[in-house]
């Protein structure tokens, strides 16, 4: 088990240093995100307008796997489209839990390609989805708690 | 460090930590390509091959229903599960077979006693006594209760070192304290409660008291009869035996006012559609077929434990408890969690540069097993401001071996991520 599959630089980088780890102002949505297994919490918050993602930031403190996550996925949303970011969830989502991915679907991730490792680490899965399933739910349903269940 | 050879009795073994791994098959193995080392036993003790093969010659052999059929294989079955209650009973160093009830494991004991005591027991007012350091299965069970009766749950709080002083239990206790729900040993911390002086003076206030004693068992004495605590609940899987079988202790006199927990066979005398009559104890307490082959594990662990002398077991441990505390406070970054003094067998500890469960992942991949996580013991983190801890924790068969590569595998942490 090589530990610098899961722990790239990109990953130890963002984990010590996440970026847009603040809230954005303006912002009209918010969706906070906790995981059960190990007590780690966030709260994001964004600015929609219309389908847009104008801005993204959020607060929260939790292992380097669980921050480098949000801290890429804020980068990689910030400008995209309701439905684009939909799209990007899936492929992030299936990187991380299904069959290994395909050169394609890697490019296809950009810098988020990073956590293709994580899939060998099955505990670590819901560490690297916790951002994801927050800022899902806060589009959705705001208000409540996102799980990673 | 040399150690004087104590005087024992030749058919118990003196302690060798060497000969003692040989004991447990999980240990030899290796994980992820390094040897296991095994530093989680307060999750669950692995499990010496007595104990297995016990098991297995309930499956293999003696494979029937108990208190049922005349039939030869359930008359062997019927007494090895009794035998194992009177293995329990000696243990424990209660008076009566009849005081031990066989359950699925602590959180069941106690949420027997909350329902089957409590719901008879409590009016509206009354108190429930538990302690800042408890895990979740001695808080949510009273919550339960205290939302079913109008009962108000009343919280010892701990120190900063993670102990339960006796001032502070005192001011917690009232006139309407009806029961004390404490660990024995906590299991984020390992702190060691001041148990006899406490249920002194619960009692002194006319409260009853119920050890959960979890992770007390295999690392420190138990003898409900000399503490006079009023319900003792504990787990075979920490006490080298198999999961899903636990034991409620239980005073006599109380459990005979006890009214049924569940119902169903096992636990009645007759049955018609107007009455039902219940079972003698500690049946009355056993509805359905039991974890026969589990409470046979559970007999045949405690015949390996009592095979030693127990106060060299805890002097092995404290020893290495020591060992570790040292080794672990000399790693730049670390800090240790819950100090109180006489702790056993648990290190909770945080790292400036990963969190827990970093640490976890990382010392996983060098073969060394930890925990990591809130312990189900939110509370205690709450109180230290943090969400988890990475926790080291020992058992019987732990060596200084196991520091050292712990140790070996938290530099790693610290060239990853330092």
């Amino acid at each position: 088990m090589d530990l610098r599959e899961l722990y790239q630089e990109v990953i130890l980088d963002h984990g010590k240093n996440p970026r847009n780890h603040r809230f954005p102002d303006p912002s009209n949505r918010e969706g906070r995100g906790y995981n059960p297994l190990c007590g780690d919490k966030i709260t994001l918050r964004l600015q929609l307008d219309g389908e847009t993602i104008s801005d993204v930031g959020f607060i929260g403190q939790g292992c380097a796997i669980s921050q480098a996550a949000c801290s890429t996925m804020t980068e990689a949303v910030k400008g995209k489209t309701v439905p684009e970011f939909e799209a990007l969830f899936d492929k992030f989502h299936s990187m991380v839990t299904g069959d290994e991915a395909t050169e394609d679907e890697l490019d296809a991730l950009g810098k988020l390609a990073v956590f293709a490792g994580v899939r060998e680490f099955p505990m670590r899965v819901k560490c690297a989805t916790l951002g994801w399933h927050t800022l899902k739910q806060a589009l959705h349903d705001e208000g409540s708690e996102a799980k990673t269940e | 460090m040399t150690e004087l050879a104590p005087i024992i009795p030749a058919s118990v073994k003196a302690f060798d930590v060497e000969r003692v791994r040989e004991d447990f098959p999980a240990l030899h193995q290796d994980v992820h390509g390094k040897p296991l080392v095994y530093l989680d036993s307060a999750a669950t003790t692995l499990k010496p091959q007595s104990v297995i093969d016990a098991v297995d010659q309930v499956y293999a052999r003696d494979c029937a229903n108990i208190h049922r059929a005349v039939h030869l294989l359930s008359q062997r079955a019927t007494a090895q599960f009794e035998e194992a209650r009177e293995k329990v009973r000696a243990f424990l160093n209660a008076s009566k077979t009849t005081e031990i009830v066989f359950t699925r494991g602590t959180t069941e004991a106690i949420n027997l006693v909350a329902q089957s005591w409590g719901r008879g027991a409590l009016r509206d007012g009354d108190e429930v006594l538990v302690t800042e350091l408890e895990h979740h299965s001695n808080i949510v069970p009273w919550q339960l209760l205290c939302q079913q009766t109008g009962a108000k749950l009343v919280v010892v709080p701990m120190t900063d070192r993670g102990e339960i002083l006796r001032e502070a239990f005192e001011q917690s206790l009232s006139e309407r304290t009806r029961l004390v729900a404490m660990a024995h040993v906590s299991n984020a911390l390992g702190t060691v409660l001041p148990v006899t002086e406490l249920i002194s003076l619960a009692h002194e206030r006319g409260a009853l008291v119920l050890l959960d004693g979890a992770q007390a068992v295999s690392h420190v004495d138990v003898d409900v009869h000399a503490l006079d605590c009023d319900f003792y609940a504990f787990s075979g899987h920490k006490l080298y035996g198999p999961t899903g079988i636990g034991v409620l202790y239980g005073k006599e006199r109380l459990l005979e006012e006890m009214p049924p927990y569940q119902g169903g066979g096992d636990m009645i005398r007759s049955v018609t559609f107007e009455e039902t009559i219940y079972n003698d104890l500690p049946y009355k307490f056993e509805a359905g077929t039991p974890h026969i082959a589990g409470a046979v594990g559970l007999g045949a662990a405690i015949d390996y434990f009592s095979s030693f002398d127990a106060g060299l077991i805890h002097a092995h441990e404290n020893a290495v408890l020591r060992y570790a505390t040292e080794a672990l406070e000399a790693v730049p970054g670390l800090r240790v969690v819950g100090t109180a003094p006489g702790k056993v067998a648990a290190l909770s500890f945080l790292m400036e540069s990963a969190h827990p469960h970093d640490i976890g992942t990382v010392v996983d991949a060098e073969g060394v097993a930890i925990r990591t996580g809130h312990h189900c013991a939110q509370p205690v983190m709450e109180h230290f401001g943090i969400a988890a801890t990475a926790r080291a924790s020992l058992g019987m068969y732990n060596s200084f071996g196991d520091i050292d590569a712990l140790v070996t595998a938290l530099r790693k942490v610290q060239e990853l991520f330092g």
